[in-house]
């Protein structure tokens, strides 16, 4: 019998060790599915009113949202994130739950803007007022509208949140 | 052989319109340019019949002033057309003016024309970053934004936010410009015209572009005027109409431009008004520069921020209830009494403001004038015939937004 070699294992960040040579790493699953998540949350194209057009410009030439990973998908089907960009009226309402309704699981709510935080300027009888009243929001970005930059903090702030979820890619969750 | 045969059998073959088929286009759909909604009556893929259904950001603005001092609602204006939110307080606050019977004094009147100028190249750049992007080329769009964020930025200067300004203030403008803003405005206007340059050489010579373009959505000048289009979407037809040259408002009477009309209506000349409505606008704004007159800008006779509202009508000391003689107090007005309908040319057309007043400090009725609920209308006409995919690049040519639209 040859000699068994003792393996160090090299840590390279909190919870992750790599083994020298095997090109392998150790790690909690939690983690590399909540990393691989976080980096390419695709948000719905889905602009309801003046935020939309914040929300193009944190996707356009100077605030470039595609350095996240994050590259907006015109299909509910295919998006992670649904950025509630606008006010929300009573009539558009039905629709924007049924476009969240149409997303696969993990889904994530952003709530741009006062209007979807809170109804902001729009105390009136056709605006609902804030986007929580039916949909589980995870983030809200105040502001009206709220700059790319806060927009783009508060997506970083979803891909913290995302970080930090356990168990999510059970079956059993 | 086996065709003449064919031919010779006399089976009832249907023709094929009753077998329509309804598409809803929208409200989530990436080419209608915010929650538009288009149910599509289909044979193949032509549209039968197209039934626009809008209201689905419908936030109550007209109700909503009814409850607020014109000062008051003048920040929810910028919610309107929130593409180029300077036109939109420009033309409340004409409007106001004209009810209030204030004289803006000559440097507001140009800093305001300048604002709008640089308020349609937003929103004609945000036109041409989405329309192509409809279209498919997406290099267009990086292209615009880049040019739309220098513009945001000196928004940002002036009024110290980017895309809701709320820059004017009835009886002038909020703050007075500063030499850098100035500067950079000037550097701007000297490099843009080589900018569109640049966005044509992008698209204008492109065979899919051309193609896509070209003959599709032909509107008539009589029928755009019947459907009551304004801005570029009726000047493509051919209609020399525009308020800025037939009833001026700001200083646009004492600077020179051109209104560029086209002759096809079609999706390709109203992208090319928009173009040349591009290079004379920098050119206004250049002239603005150079006319900019010292001077106040806020009015002697502008109203508080406070604005007292309408005092009930009083009797008056003497009549009494037992005679049955009651006399009122005749003149108890804060504001003037009467209605007045104002229009500016916003980016999209015609924008007009109609304020019924009681002779208080909010209006009793208000009504927006929106070019774009007026053009969705049109695409019920306009999309009659074509291909579902040119109703695409009919929407972008006819530049709708949605928060106008549906007030």
């Amino acid at each position: 019998m040859g000699e068994v070699n003792q393996v160090e294992l090299v840590e390279i960040e909190k919870g992750v060790k790599m083994i020298p040579g095997a090109n392998a790493f150790i790690m909690a699953l939690d983690k590399l599915v909540n990393w691989g998540r976080a980096g390419s949350v695709w948000p719905a194209t889905f602009g309801l009113a003046c935020c939309a057009i914040e929300m193009m410009d944190a996707g356009a030439s100077y605030h470039d949202l595609d350095r996240f990973g994050m590259i907006f998908r015109a299909s509910p089907r295919q998006s992670d994130a649904l950025v509630v960009a606008g006010t929300v009226s009573k009539k558009m309402a039905p629709v924007v739950r049924r476009v969240y309704d149409q997303m696969p699981e993990p889904r994530y709510v952003v709530a741009m803007g006062s209007c979807a935080c809170s109804g902001g300027v729009f105390n009136s009888y056709a605006v609902v007022q804030g986007c929580d009243e039916f949909l589980p929001v995870d983030v809200y970005v105040p502001g009206c509208p709220p700059r790319p930059e806060a927009l783009m903090e508060g997506l970083m702030r979803l891909q913290d949140k995302i970080m930090g979820e356990h168990w999510r890619w059970s079956r059993w969750r | 052989m086996m065709g003449t045969e064919f031919r010779n059998l006399a089976v009832p073959v249907r023709d094929g319109e009753s077998e329509l088929f309804t598409v809803q286009m929208g409200p989530q759909h990436p080419a209608t340019h915010g929650v538009l909604k288009l149910n599509l009556w289909m044979d193949g893929e032509t549209v039968v019949r197209c039934d626009p259904d809008a209201g689905y950001l419908h936030r109550g603005f007209e109700k909503i002033a009814e409850n607020k001092t014109y000062a008051q609602f003048l920040p929810l204006t910028d919610r309107l057309d929130y593409i180029s939110a300077m036109a939109n307080n420009v033309g409340y606050c004409v409007a106001v003016e004209a009810l209030l019977r204030i004289e803006v004094p000559l440097r507001a009147q140009y800093i305001r024309t300048m604002v709008a100028e640089m308020a349609r190249i937003t929103g004609h750049l945000l036109w041409l970053a989405t329309h192509a992007l409809d279209i498919g080329a997406m290099t267009v769009f990086l292209y615009c934004f880049r040019e739309r964020g220098l513009l945001l930025d000196l928004f940002e200067e002036l009024s110290g936010a980017r895309l809701t300004t709320t820059y004017t203030r009835i009886g002038g403008v909020r703050q007075d410009v500063t030499a850098r803003a100035m500067e950079k405005l000037a550097r701007f206007v000297e490099e843009f015209p080589s900018r569109i340059a640049e966005y044509e050489t992008l698209i204008d010579t492109n065979r899919i572009w051309l193609k896509r373009t070209k003959g599709i959505g032909c509107v008539s000048a009589e029928q755009a005027v019947q459907l009551g289009f304004t801005g570029p979407s009726l000047r493509a037809s051919g209609v020399d109409y525009d308020v800025r040259k037939h009833r001026p408002y700001c200083a646009y009477d004492k600077v020179q431009f051109e209104v560029p009309i086209g002759v096809n209506g079609d999706v390709y000349d109203r992208y090319r008004c928009r173009m040349e409505e591009l290079r004379q606008s920098a050119l206004i704004i250049r002239q603005c520069l150079e006319q900019l007159p010292p001077g106040a800008i806020v009015a002697d006779n502008a109203p508080d921020l406070v604005m007292p509202l309408a005092r009930p009508r009083q009797p008056m000391a003497g009549s009494s209830l037992a005679t049955g003689y009651i006399e009122l107090v005749p003149n108890n007005d804060v504001y003037p009494e009467g209605d007045v309908y104002v229009s500016i040319e916003g980016s999209k057309g015609e924008l007009g403001f109609y304020f019924v007043s009681d002779g208080g400090g909010r209006p009793y009725r208000m009504h927006i004038r929106s070019p774009s609920y007026i053009h969705i209308g049109g695409l019920a006409t306009v999309c009659e015939g074509v291909l579902v995919a040119d109703v695409i690049a009919i929407i972008g040519s006819l530049d709708v937004v949605l928060g106008e639209c549906d007030r």
